[in-house]
């Protein structure tokens, strides 16, 4: 009786994208170019990519995006709502409304708006120069070393108010005698951060830290429109080398065993993130 | 609550600052595009005279009419099949029971956490075998697919907390599984409905890669597709690739305006409760 309603949603879902994720685990198996026949290559094309300098780096890249993606925009999220949480704050709302707007908006218009805040000619460079700050001014995307974070930053920009917006609505479950309680024991502003708003939070941060943690793995639109990987392979990362291996160079095998590998590492974070979770009802 | 004076400045000043930071790069963009097509910029320039000419000619010069007829049509029925197939699916998860309900509601949810961006190649064959490529099918079908994972999940959550009393009294009166969905419980769940259709919307609306591999034909570019070939045809162009950038925003922007409630409630109870 309960299939009924749930087989159009499940249909859909099977259709394009379940059985197309194992089909990916089955391609991965062949040395395929996408258009003449495919040879049986077994666990080869696994092999291949282990070894692949390139996968490594692109690889690398997205473990360093996660402290770019996750970490520091927990610790920024955490740190406006440490100063929006101490009293009753005019235009609140307002303040959210306008930190969470990148969150809405598409990857391609991020990567446009960035690009130009990164030009030679841009307005980073040119507030750098205002500071009197000429030696640090930079062409940001096309400079070895620097690309790859200033790629980072765009991902903190953009998950950052995310986490602020979790982290107000956290605060606010927060049982107010806590508060009380460590006012009482005379705790200031940083101590009672850390003694009560912090301990209170920690399903927040999980949750936070889930999203964009796979965020930052998963990252493509942003540098396929800012960077294309470049310079050189300084901001390659797994979905971009898919993209190329599947649609540019017919290596299509191996793109769908790199797919396969990045689903698994995707999965495995995210049941290792959830073990953090406090045990409910406590 | 008692915080010193200089502790309140400090925290307005904080606020104020992530406020500016949030803000500063879509008012670089928007200061770009205000500027006359083909100016060269340098730094943060004001322009001289305020028009919106640079609109019209990104509007002319990057076919807008089509993409944003095509990015209409393909959200548009993405939110059409997300919504009537998550709202039964949602009710069965949530009010009725049946074997295998739990395992099959995680296969599910898995959807949530799969990153697409491995589905996409054998996705690309298959739609190329069966020659679907440069069709809407080709975007509408697997984000429908996508987007159904948190459309019943979503669903679920919120028919778990109607009230059982009146799916009950329904029950009394004579109502079959199927009027209890639509008569009683659809009714009293149209401001989650709501939610669930400005988030499927500007999910579809922003979709890039599935466009950038199923599309090649001018005719079916989406708006987010359509910004990226236009960047990369006239990049050098500041002021117009920025008032593309705008035109392609403006829809979702207009949407956040009217819904932000919806969209920060959705996003927050939506990723909690995952």
């Amino acid at each position: 009786m309960g299939f009924l309603y749930i087989l159009p949603a499940f249909a859909l879902y099977g259709l394009f994208v379940l059985l197309p994720a194992l089909d990916g685990a089955w391609i991965s198996l062949f040395d395929w170019d996408g258009v003449t026949l495919a040879h049986w290559v077994g666990l080869g094309n696994y092999a291949d990519a282990l070894a692949d300098g390139l996968v490594q780096q692109a690889f690398f890249h997205a473990f360093v995006l996660i402290v770019f993606y996750a970490l520091a925009p927990v610790c920024l999220g955490l740190l406006v709502t440490a100063a929006l949480s101490r009293h009753p704050i005019r235009g609140l709302t307002a303040v959210r409304t306008i930190v969470f707007l990148p969150q809405v908006l598409a990857a391609v218009v991020i990567g446009v708006a960035w690009q130009w805040m990164y030009d030679p000619q841009g307005p980073v460079n040119a507030a750098l120069s205002a500071l009197g700050l000429d030696g640090f001014t930079r062409a940001w995307l096309g400079d070895f070393g620097v690309a790859l974070p200033a790629v980072g930053i765009i991902g903190t920009w953009v998950t950052t108010g995310l986490c602020a917006v979790l982290f107000i609505a956290g605060v606010q479950q927060i049982p107010m005698d806590r508060y009380d309680a460590a006012r009482v024991d005379g705790a200031g502003a940083v101590r009672e951060f850390f003694a009560v708003t912090l301990p209170g939070l920690r399903n927040e941060i999980v949750v936070a830290l889930l999203l964009t943690v796979v965020a930052a793995l998963r990252v493509f639109d942003v540098i396929f429109v800012t960077t294309k990987g470049g310079p050189g392979t300084e901001t390659y990362v797994p979905t971009l080398l898919i993209y190329k291996r599947a649609f540019v160079s017919g290596e299509v095998g191996s793109a769908a065993a790199i797919a396969t590998i990045l689903t698994g590492l995707v999965l495995l974070v995210s049941v290792g993130i959830r073990r953090l979770e406090e045990p409910a009802d406590t | 609550m008692i915080t010193s004076r200089a502790e309140r400045t400090l925290n307005y000043a904080v606020a104020l600052l992530f406020v500016v930071l949030s803000i500063a790069p879509l008012a670089g963009v928007l200061l770009a595009a205000l500027h006359p097509p083909g100016a060269l910029l340098s730094g943060i320039s004001l322009p001289e005279t305020l028009s919106l000419e640079t609109f019209a000619a990104a509007w002319e010069r990057g076919s807008f009419t089509t993409l944003m007829t095509s990015s209409l049509i393909v959200s548009g029925a993405v939110v059409l099949l997300t919504t009537l197939t998550s709202i039964p699916a949602g009710y069965a998860f949530g009010v009725i029971r049946f074997p295998f309900s739990n395992v099959l509601f995680y296969v599910l949810i898995a959807g949530i956490i799969i990153p697409f961006e491995a589905v996409i190649v054998p996705l690309y064959y298959s739609f190329r075998a069966l020659g679907l490529t440069n069709t809407y099918w080709a975007l509408i079908l697997p984000q429908a697919g996508l987007q159904v994972c948190f459309g019943t999940f979503w669903m679920r959550a919120f028919f778990r907390a109607a009230p059982l009393e009146l799916i009950e009294a329904a029950r009394i009166d004579g109502a079959t599984t199927w009027q209890v969905l639509w008569r009683v419980l659809v009714p009293i769940a149209r401001p989650a409905v709501f939610t669930l259709i400005v988030l499927v919307f500007t999910w579809s609306w922003n979709d890039f890669l599935l466009a950038l591999v199923m599309i090649s034909d001018e005719g079916h570019r989406t708006a987010p597709l359509g910004l990226s070939v236009f960047k990369s045809r006239y990049g050098l162009d500041v002021p117009q690739v920025s008032a593309a950038a705008i035109l392609v925003a403006l829809p979702i922007l207009i949407l956040y305006v009217i819904a932000q409630r919806q969209f920060i409630r959705g996003v927050l109870s939506g990723s909690i409760k995952a």
